[in-house]
């Protein structure tokens, strides 16, 4: 099976070419058959390979298909690597892909014929070049993939290209990942000058021998932590993702919370080896991931619009991921991505059908008591909301847990920086959720009347993902449970090269009860906060002051990158246009132009037909040359 | 006979050739004076030649052998140029080059 595993991202590329080039033909039922298909192929034969690579016995198995770049000494094989780490990453995308496709034949519904077909193709691209990403065997196929999800992500955000804001926010996305794209460009450069290859295999083995703390290792890990940033979204390339949430939201579920975002994710922990051998690096990897989870969280708190908090909310818990990665627990972060992806996708698509029973409203104070109308999304969205609060028995209690505990292991300050993180998540999501489901309802009479359930297209992938929200987390229970952890030893195989470069820290049983205790019943207590004082939510009106307002409005941060960076290079822009392109570059140019004009209109009067005249210009040169030849 | 004697009798003879084919307007009398200049050429490779010889480089009178060609090359250009003169007195019935000046427009 392993040998087909080029299948996997060929059939979404398949279903694009199909979907982008029949997009005037196809009816929108036979759209959706291709684009869902497609992708849940995709699934099939990633569950058969997973269960492939799971077996006994397994070593990494890399599938080449042609050479894409050979130069000098310097080979860049077009390879897929499978291993249990893209393994587990195929079934994230293309199982939550499929569900997401599923959902959007039913959400997108009531674009036109070509519209709904341009989106399928997009989104199929997208999942084709995602599978890129996780599935090559060197850094260049990775970066293929990675500029892919970044063309995609630009394209679904600016959807409704109509709509200048959305095309705003679609460049904005665009460019923010255009700075992390080059780290991530340099740091490819200095592998293939350091060791000679961009090949995993390759480069890690030869890593240890630089030595741990060097400066090139330092540079190199720093370098790919910016293109991780900026794919990532953490601070300071963060804004893009709240202002992606201008795509449809399927997308939003599918690429800026499920898959995309957490490449970065994918990336450290593909070059574990590299971040192990740099501890200085690590450590900034844990400073960035906590300032961003707390931050995002922060503003999450006094967000009104759905879709926005829950954007914050997945920029805060990347924020957890890379807490995770800083401190060398590589199984927690693919842990929490993996959950991550299940509850993340469910309140995103959650909030979609929300927004579709609303008429495309996304204010929660104009919403309101839904759970009446709309019992499965409020059942399956309160699942989502107690997996990411982290309680007991819920998928994100186990990743969320694992992550503090390790964090407490490297330093109790971080830790309780993290758990106050937490506890602000579970505020903000139960605020969101007693704003928008209980309570009177505070819309017009006309979206009252108009509210429903949404169709089985779209609860279908609720239900699905609600159940993998609940049961997610039993694939990586901690060791004081007395169970083995599945996922700690499926992914030991691709973390145990980084293994020995590690300090581990093993907390005692008794503290690991104790922390777990002390979180649990914090976030209870929180949301039973979030409940008393948002249960009977009304709309008062008063515009909020002091931090309230600062939160409201994002810590200004859009507003200071808009003082310190764009103005100025608007300016400069300015000036470079009317000063350096006009009279400079413009001036030169014409000038040289009409400098050749002139001097040919002189000298073609020296071509005056006279033969006479000829033979005498000849003469004088052949007298000139005498004389320089005899002379000079 | 000093060999002065012959370089400045093809000096002499090639700056009368240069000075006719500047001044005159005639094509025929252009075409003798280039004549005039490969011939003061020819004197003077024959006067060399014969100044080596006389200094005892035998092999230096082959260089006479280039006269042959240059004759040669001579006859050959004659033989063209005359006949661009026929063409040209056929077309414009005159041999003055200053009329090939309307090939200017």
């Amino acid at each position: 099976m392993i040998h087909l595993v080029w299948l996997v991202p060929f059939l979404p590329l398949l279903g694009f070419l199909i979907n982008g080039l029949g997009r005037r033909y196809l009816s929108k039922p036979l759209t959706g058959i291709v684009g869902s298909g497609s992708v849940v192929a995709a699934f099939v034969i990633s569950l058969l390979i997973f269960f492939e690579v799971r077996t006994p016995g397994f070593t990494p198995q890399v599938v080449t298909l042609f050479d894409f770049i050979s130069v000098g000494s310097l080979h860049i094989p077009f390879a897929f690597q499978v291993d249990q780490l893209s393994a587990l990453f195929l079934l994230i995308i293309t199982g939550v892909g499929s569900l997401i496709h599923i959902y959007s034949t039913s959400y997108m519904h009531d674009e036109s014929n070509e519209g709904f077909a341009r989106y399928f193709a997009y989104l199929n691209l997208f999942v084709f070049s995602m599978l890129i990403l996780v599935l090559g065997a060197n850094y260049v196929m990775m970066f293929i993939g990675w500029e892919g999800v970044g063309l995609c992500s630009y394209l679904l955000i600016g959807f409704w290209f109509k709509n200048i804001e959305y095309n705003k926010a679609a460049n904005k996305a665009f460019i923010m990942n255009r700075i992390g794209d080059l780290g991530f460009l340099l740091g490819i450069f200095l592998l293939i000058t350091q060791f000679g290859s961009v090949t995993f295999s390759e480069v890690f083995e030869k890593v240890p021998s630089v030595g741990a703390d060097s400066g090139v290792l330092f540079a190199i890990a720093m370098l790919l932590f910016i293109g991780a940033m900026g794919k990532s979204a953490q601070i300071p390339l963060y804004t893009w993702l709240p202002d992606a949430m201008a795509g449809p939201t399927p997308v939003s579920a599918l690429i800026h919370a499920a898959t995309m975002v957490t490449a970065g994710i994918y990336m450290v922990a593909r070059s574990n080896v590299i971040y192990s051998l740099a501890p200085h690096i690590q450590t900034i990897v844990t400073l960035v991931g906590l300032a961003t989870a707390l931050l995002a969280a922060s503003i999450a708190l006094k967000q009104n619009d759905i879709k926005k908090v829950l954007a914050y909310s997945t920029v805060s818990q990347l924020g957890y991921m890379f807490i995770a990665l800083g401190v060398g627990a590589y199984t927690a972060a693919v842990f929490h991505v993996m959950t991550h992806a299940f509850f993340k996708a469910l309140l995103f698509l959650g909030s979609g059908s929300v927004i579709h029973a609303m008429g495309g409203e996304q204010d929660i104070r104009k919403m309101g008591g839904l759970k009446k109308w709309m019992p499965i999304t409020n059942f399956t969205f309160l699942i989502g909301c107690l997996a990411i609060a982290g309680i007991p028995g819920l998928s994100g209690f186990f990743s969320k847990d694992e992550i503090l505990a390790h964090a407490f292991g490297y330093s109790p300050v971080i830790y309780g920086l993290a758990l106050i993180g937490a506890l602000m998540t579970a505020f903000y999501m139960f605020r969101l959720y007693y704003i928008t489901f209980t309570g009177k309802f505070r819309g017009t009479h006309e979206q009252e009347h108009h509210l429903h359930e949404s169709p089985g297209a779209i609860t279908f992938p609720l239900i699905v993902l609600a159940i993998l929200s609940v049961i997610g987390g039993y694939v990586g229970m901690p060791a004081v449970f007395g169970v083995p952890n599945l996922l700690a030893e499926y992914l030991s195989p691709i973390f145990a090269p980084s293994a020995p470069f590690l300090h581990a820290h093993h907390l005692s049983h008794s503290l690991e009860w104790g922390l777990m205790g002390l979180s649990t019943g914090l976030v209870i207590v929180m949301i039973l906060w979030a409940r008393s004082k948002f249960a009977n939510y009304t709309d008062n009106g008063e515009p909020s002051t002091g931090i309230a307002k600062v939160l409201e409005n994002k810590w200004y941060v859009d507003e200071l990158y808009d003082a310190i960076i764009v103005k100025p290079l608007m300016v400069l822009s300015r000036f470079f246009q009317d000063v350096v392109e006009r009279s400079g570059i413009d001036a030169v140019v014409n000038g040289v132009g009409s400098a050749v004009k002139w001097g040919g209109g002189r000298a073609r009067l020296l071509q005056n037909g006279q033969v006479g005249f000829y033979i005498f210009a000849m003469v004088i040169g052949m007298i000139v040359l005498f004389v320089i030849s005899l002379f000079l | 006979m000093p060999v002065q004697y012959y370089i400045f009798l093809s000096i002499a003879l090639f700056c009368i050739g240069i000075m006719g084919v500047l001044m005159r307007r005639n094509a025929i009398i252009i075409f003798m004076c280039i004549e005039l200049m490969l011939n003061a050429v020819n004197l003077l490779l024959v006067a060399f030649s014969k100044m080596w010889v006389d200094a005892g480089r035998v092999d230096a009178a082959s260089a006479q052998l280039f006269v042959f060609f240059v004759m040669v090359v001579a006859a050959a250009e004659v033989s063209v140029g005359l006949a661009i003169i026929v063409m040209m007195y056929r077309n414009t019935h005159s041999v003055d080059i200053n009329i090939l000046s309307r090939l200017k427009n």
